[in-house]
């Protein structure tokens, strides 16, 4: 059973890289932001299985109870935050916008 | 028989995971990238945390027991703080004034 669990702790640590690349190269601030908020709520799920790992769920289960406080909080913050500034769009035009007109 | 059913509810939520990981890698918008990211984590998280919880709680004794409600606790709070986050978000971007994403050619359509 142990063993099925470090699997599962790794292929969390994988997706959580995949959602990394979101959070690296999104064209926008928002972007950036949904991949961090998914790599936040893993990382609890990821807690407690480290916990079950080292047979100290007691303990874990703590920390990843007040991390996913702190990540709701984090991602609030900085909603609310970006929503107010210039220069949310990217620099580039994203490639699906359709603007009226050729020229441009 | 425990054990097995650890097994299908732990697995269950990294399926739910991937989707949400190829989802926000796939989808062309922000907008539509937010549809992966706001649903199937809550959907990845409470599986995950209901087969761990189910794992913790036997042997049945207090503190066990008391882990266990500690695990669902989590799955309540991010219930209501994933949804809340990911409105905040796309208010945001509504605020912002970030076009949703389009068909290309979509616009001669009627």
């Amino acid at each position: 059973m142990q063993g099925f669990f470090l699997g599962v702790a790794l292929v969390l640590g994988g997706l959580m890289l995949v959602s990394l690349y979101r959070g690296v190269f999104g064209p926008t601030v928002l972007d950036r932001l949904v991949g961090v908020n998914a790599i936040g709520s893993k990382t609890v799920v990821l807690l407690v299985t480290i916990g079950v790992l080292y047979r100290r769920v007691d303990m874990f289960v703590d920390i990843a109870l007040a991390y996913a406080l702190l990540n709701f909080i984090a991602v609030l913050a900085a909603a609310r935050y970006f929503q107010k500034r210039k220069g949310l769009r990217s620099t580039k035009q994203p490639k699906g916008i359709i603007i009226s007109g050729e020229e441009l | 028989m425990i054990d097995f059913m650890v097994v299908v509810l732990v697995a269950a939520g990294l399926v739910f995971f991937l989707g949400g990981g190829v989802g926000i890698l796939r989808f062309p918008d922000f907008y539509s990238r937010l549809h992966p990211a706001g649903k199937l984590d809550t959907s990845g998280s409470v599986l995950a945390m209901s087969g761990l919880a189910l794992f913790v709680l036997f042997p049945i004794t207090l503190e066990s027991v008391l882990t266990s409600l500690k695990i669902l606790l989590i799955v309540v709070i991010v219930f209501l703080t994933s949804p809340t986050a990911t409105h905040a978000i796309v208010d945001a971007g509504v605020r912002a004034g970030l076009e949703p994403w389009q068909k290309p050619g979509g616009q001669a359509e009627p």
